[in-house]
């Protein structure tokens, strides 16, 4: 009777003994954390003596991982940004015109003259002035579609012609969509990862969520506005031929053009064409720098194929202005004065020398191929975080201590070994979410003081039992070994059911609500193994070497 | 000498003003239902959407002046409340503003947001926002849907768990025990008009765990004793249940009622709503898993037999006292 195997309380020991190294490191947090980024840092940087100093303040045969302490306990800023994917579709319809227009001339015979009509801007709408050739245009236009790219889509064109009376409509496909919002969202979650690197900020969480969302936390900002200029920013740079100049914004500008307003001089719009020379995508470089005038300017440098074709149209185009636009607005349009052969260039405009760099910084990282809308934004500072990571510190103490001092009083010494497991209960906690990298929020706090409360009730269910089965004549070891024996199945469907609705809170919430999911899982884990095999491991220890004749639960 | 808050041996009769119970019960529940449709819950911006910010400032707060410069921008309804806490500091003033949503999908913009910073600099001096929550109606909407769907789905999870586990019988006690805990709890924050955000969902799911691991632990014994005592009425053996398990029920009733209480005065006005929550679901949750999920037992009855197959298919009331 009470037999525990000794490779079983060698196991069970180890298993704490683990947890307890594991979540060591988090008594120590910002030493641990210190030194944890020196060792970063001389991975990045290089050695130095004061990094070197700061890495010794921990010894690296210790685990060094540590619990993440969520946006509310920290402080930083939390975005959720839907991405626009349909405004990829109208560039690509610009894109698609003159390729459409070069199928079509040469077979004016048959087709007819052709124009552009207005319509929806993910349309290209085109009117022949022969319906009856109109079978030759489809044929023409959809020679132009190539496979789309993706897995679902295998099969499918890119896109779809059809046609009405003596109107043809170009459009993407559905399976062109699908495909291209994918890349969209896949791209504009490269280029929001890439700017905030450029800023070097520390752990920034940025993820995709849902089919068209990206969800960005990034501790320690200063607040929410700060992350959306550094994100919200398109930055799509174009350089476009000029039309017109003018000072109506709802001038009609002609089919394949638009009317864009100057950045810096009120009331001044132009017309540009719509399909760019050179595009944002072209740049390989961009530099924050100065101009002749010694004013704030961004320097930058196209590939070689940019490159080229910005000196063929610097070549054809001299004497005509030019414009360089950035997200729907003329920075600047200079008139061509000779070829510009390098491709390399400056930007020039109204800059203070931080709205310099950081367009830079935006030119480098990328244009977003779309805009993004902000949904949901929440900035929490420092010091509320601090407040909270005290306040939940007290509270945890103070629930600690009153579970502890009450369950002596209750059970006496097997009280004691309940607090004992429940001890070891939160240092498992601490140790698991460290091991698997998982962050404590404040509802997380909530969660580890309900697991407090909750986790010595699997032992309540044991010492009660036990009590019952001393009560109906039983010895002391056998009403142990029956205590355990029945309570298990109670302490099993009870947990499993609590169990259930943890995961279910993980798989649906989000922030701070998972973050307290994982506790009150991790929680109800480490509470069914403290509680059967752990305080089960001190009773028997005790009872072989005490052997007492009788017992008091 | 031991602290005993249950005498070792009780026989207290929970069945005998059974209809009672069930009535107090089920009156509970509709006035808590007609609360929630009458005045409707304090929605959070989670749910509704709009912005909440926190401001701290060493001054004490003057709402009637706060109100007043932010009504000049005109940002539609705003509601501004000072918040106290024993936990602030002597000098921390702290108040919560929250502004409707606004026209568009999005959340509030930077700018907006620096324009009421820079208005309410001006009647109070030095003051910081200390958190900035913007939601957009697009989200909130959706946010809705997920927290219903949650709620539902745990409720269901169990449901099928303690249906496998036991029989469909307990299975719909408890169940009926949750939606009781719920209803109960919706109503008091619809009663009390306590702000129902997120958080307050991570709160009803953990009063569903916390409701069931009760039920479970009654109906765990309820299970055991119908097979020993085989004489007994399924009502004896249900009280006979509910008395041996009554010790550990209050035993782990008040050890997680310490530690929820501590965290209620100690642990901050951020969680306050939330822990509120929480200690209301521990003592409805203990309640609904005697009155309410063993009543339930009780009405529905049991099959005794658990080796043979059923003989009264088809009429499960009949073997109530079998």
């Amino acid at each position: 009777m009470l037999q525990i195997d000794l490779w079983k309380r060698v196991l069970i020991w180890l298993v704490c003994v683990t947890g307890l190294l594991l979540a060591l490191p988090n008594a120590f947090y910002t030493r641990v954390e210190q030194a944890n980024d020196a060792a970063i840092e001389i991975i990045a940087k290089g050695e130095t003596p004061e990094r070197l100093e700061i890495v010794d303040q921990w010894p690296s045969w210790m685990p060094s991982s540590l619990v993440n302490l969520g946006l509310d306990l920290r402080g930083g800023a939390h975005l959720l940004a839907e991405v626009k994917v349909a405004d990829v579709y109208a560039a690509r319809m610009d894109a698609m015109w003159p390729e459409v227009r070069e199928a079509l001339r040469p077979e004016r015979a048959t087709v007819g003259t052709f124009r552009r009509q207005p319509g929806p801007e993910d349309q290209i709408r085109l009117k022949i002035s022969k319906p009856e050739g109109m079978s030759r245009a489809l044929e023409l236009v959809r020679g132009l579609a190539t496979p789309v790219t993706s897995l679902t889509g295998a099969g499918a064109m890119d896109i779809e012609a059809s046609a009405d009376g003596d109107i043809l409509t170009i459009q993407l496909s559905d399976a062109e969509k699908l495909a291209s919002d994918d890349r969209t969202v896949r791209q504009s979650l490269e280029i929001v990862r890439r700017r905030i690197d450029e800023v070097g900020t520390r752990e920034p969480t940025i993820q995709r969520q849902g089919a068209d969302r990206i969800l960005i936390q990034v501790p320690g900002i200063g607040s929410a506005s700060e992350l959306k200029k550094i994100i919200g920013t398109t930055a799509q740079l174009t350089f476009s031929p000029v039309v017109g100049r003018g000072s109506d914004a709802d001038a009609n500008p002609g089919v394949g053009n638009k009317v864009v307003p100057s950045l810096d001089e009120p009331g001044v719009y132009f017309t540009i064409e719509s399909a760019p020379v050179v595009t944002g995508e072209d740049l390989v470089d961009a530099q924050p720098a100065f101009d002749q005038n010694g004013r704030p300017a961004v320097n930058f440098r196209f590939n070689t194929s940019g490159a080229r074709r910005f000196g063929d149209y610097t070549a054809e185009n001299i004497g005509s202005p030019f414009a360089i636009v950035l997200d729907d607005e003329v920075v600047s349009a200079p008139v061509i004065q000779s070829h510009i052969p390098g491709g390399s260039g400056i930007i020039t405009g109204n800059f203070t020398i931080e709205e310099s760099t950081n367009l830079a910084v935006l030119l480098r990282a990328g244009a977003l191929p779309a805009g993004l809308e902000f949904l949901e934004e929440r900035t929490i500072g420092p010091e509320l975080g601090q407040d909270s990571i005290d306040a939940g510190k007290i509270a945890t103490i103070v629930a600690f201590v009153a579970v502890l001092v009450f369950m002596m009083l209750s059970y006496g010494l097997f009280g004691v070994f309940a607090n004992v497991a429940l001890i070891l209960n939160i240092a498992l906690i601490f140790g698991m979410l460290s091991l698997i990298g998982g962050t404590l929020t404040l509802p997380g706090i909530a969660g580890i003081v309900l697991t407090v409360g909750m986790a010595v009730d699997a032992n309540v269910l044991v010492f009660e039992r036990i009590r019952e089965e001393l009560k109906a004549g039983r010895g002391p070891a056998r009403s142990i070994e029956e205590g355990y024996a029945k309570a298990l199945s109670a302490i099993l469907d009870a947990n499993v059911t609590t169990f259930i609705t943890a995961v279910i809170l993980f798989a649906m919430g989000s922030g701070p609500v998972r973050g307290f999911a994982i506790t009150l899982g991790l929680g109800i884990m480490t509470s069914v193994f403290t509680a059967i095999f752990v305080t089960r491991v001190m009773i028997v220890m005790w009872f072989e070497r005490r052997r007492p004749k009788t017992i008091e639960v | 000498m031991r602290l005993k808050l249950v005498p070792a041996e009780t026989s207290f009769d929970f069945f005998g003003k059974w209809k009672l119970w069930l009535g107090i019960s089920a009156l509970m529940m509709v006035v808590g239902f007609a609360s929630f449709m009458y005045q409707g819950l304090n929605f959070g911006i989670d749910f509704r959407g709009g912005t909440t910010i926190r401001t701290e400032s060493t001054q004490a707060v003057d709402v009637g002046a706060y109100r007043g410069a932010i009504d000049t921008l005109e940002l539609g309804d705003v509601s501004i409340t000072e918040v106290f806490d024993p936990t602030f500091e002597e000098d921390q003033y702290v108040a919560m503003i929250r502004i409707q949503a606004q026209a568009d999908g999005e959340s509030i913009s930077g700018e907006v947001i620096e324009t009421i910073n820079a208005t309410l600099d001006a009647v109070a001096p030095g003051i910081k926002f200390v958190s900035v929550e913007s939601v957009g109606p697009k989200v909130s909407g959706e946010l809705v849907q997920t927290a219903v769907l949650a709620v539902v789905l745990a409720i269901a999870a169990v449901l099928i768990y303690i249906w496998l586990r036991f029989e469909w019988q307990f299975a719909l006690g408890a169940v009926a025990a949750l939606v009781h805990d719920v209803v109960l709890t919706i109503g008091v924050f619809s009663e009390l008009q306590i702000k129902f955000d997120l958080a307050i969902i991570a709160a009803l799911l953990t009063i569903v765990g916390y409701s069931l691991n009760d039920t479970v632990v009654v109906f765990d014994r309820v299970r055991e004793n119908l097979r020993k005592y085989k004489k007994k009425t399924l009502a004896e053996v249900l009280n006979l249940s509910i008395n041996e398990t009554l010790s550990r029920t209050v035993m782990t009733s008040v050890t997680t009622l310490l530690a929820l209480i501590s965290l209620y005065v100690l642990g901050g006005d951020v969680i306050r709503g939330f822990v509120f929550a929480m200690i209301w679901g521990v003592i409805v949750g203990t309640y609904s898993s005697i009155f309410v999920a063993s009543t339930i037992l009780l009405y529905l009855g049991v099959k005794r037999d658990w080796s043979k197959p059923s003989n009264t298919t088809g009429n499960q009331f009949a073997n109530i006292d079998a």
